[in-house]
């Protein structure tokens, strides 16, 4: 199935732009939702039933306003990414344009992520 | 070197996955839609910070924001029909994520038992994920 030689780093020499850095970060941000939600319940868990500080410390970090910042960019970014393969995979005729919904993408993306992390924010370094 | 095998077409598990990931991924945005939308409904704008409004779209559970100060969390969300929604939106992300994963194991390992030792071990932890969300989830 998979690749019979090391491709490593060089994947990245490939210049695919938009697109290409498209499906680097959406599936990064999946990897991470993965491991968060998984080590999330599994902290929660612990700290639950058995007090762990483990658990705690990693629920306390989960909690923080710049964890969120960075992680609400990961799932805002995988769900609007998600919803532009469902729309080409449905309409194939529209991935002759697939450059411009790039951009269409980010001008969805940047202004329901700014304005939720702009408020967040605002909160968390006001002390709230 | 030798070229991937080009996938079988029709209908078979990867078919039936790729649908999947589709469908649920949809049913997850809608869902979260729903829940922000009733959480602000019930009065988030004045009683939650943003943390606490994602906490609650993404998994409406009293214990999940037992940390949070709102003074009754318990107001309006614990019944049966937010723990349906609860479960739906648990085993849609758990399966659409454990599903990705896989996705990703197949493209980086070939066919060896390493591959089969990774998704029985994903299975499990698939599974796993599933139990302890409804025990927490019929718990609280």
């Amino acid at each position: 199935m998979a690749l019979k030689r090391n491709v490593g780093l060089k994947g990245f020499r490939y210049r695919g732009g938009g697109p290409m850095w498209s499906w680097i970060v959406h599936r990064i941000g999946g990897l991470a939702m993965v491991v968060f939600v998984g080590t999330h319940v599994l902290a929660s868990f612990f700290m639950q039933q058995l007090g762990s500080d483990l658990a705690t410390t990693i629920n306390i970090v989960y909690e923080s306003a710049y964890f969120q910042a960075v992680f609400y960019f990961l799932v805002i970014f995988h769900g609007i990414n998600g919803l532009r393969i469902i729309i080409l995979d449905t309409w194939p005729k529209l991935l002759e344009y697939q450059r411009e919904v790039t951009w269409l993408q980010w001008l969805v993306f940047v202004p329901i992520y700014g304005l939720s992390v702009f408020i967040m924010l605002q909160r968390a370094l006001a002390g709230g | 070197m030798s070229s991937r095998p080009v996938p079988k077409v029709g209908f078979n598990f990867e078919y039936l996955m790729w649908v999947f990931t589709r469908l649920s991924g949809l049913a997850l945005i809608l869902l979260a839609l729903f829940g922000m939308s009733a959480a602000f409904w019930m009065g988030a704008r004045t009683q939650m910070d943003v943390g606490t409004l994602l906490r609650w779209t993404f998994f409406p559970n009293p214990n999940h924001v037992i940390n949070s100060d709102i003074p009754d969390v318990t107001l309006g969300w614990a019944n049966a029909y937010w723990q349906v929604m609860q479960m739906l939106i648990f085993f849609f992300g758990v399966t659409h994520g454990v599903n990705g994963l896989r996705v990703v194991i197949e493209d980086y390992l070939r066919a060896s038992w390493g591959r089969v030792f990774l998704r029985g071990l994903l299975f499990l932890f698939w599974l796993f994920m599933l139990i302890v969300a409804i025990y927490v989830i019929l718990a609280s």
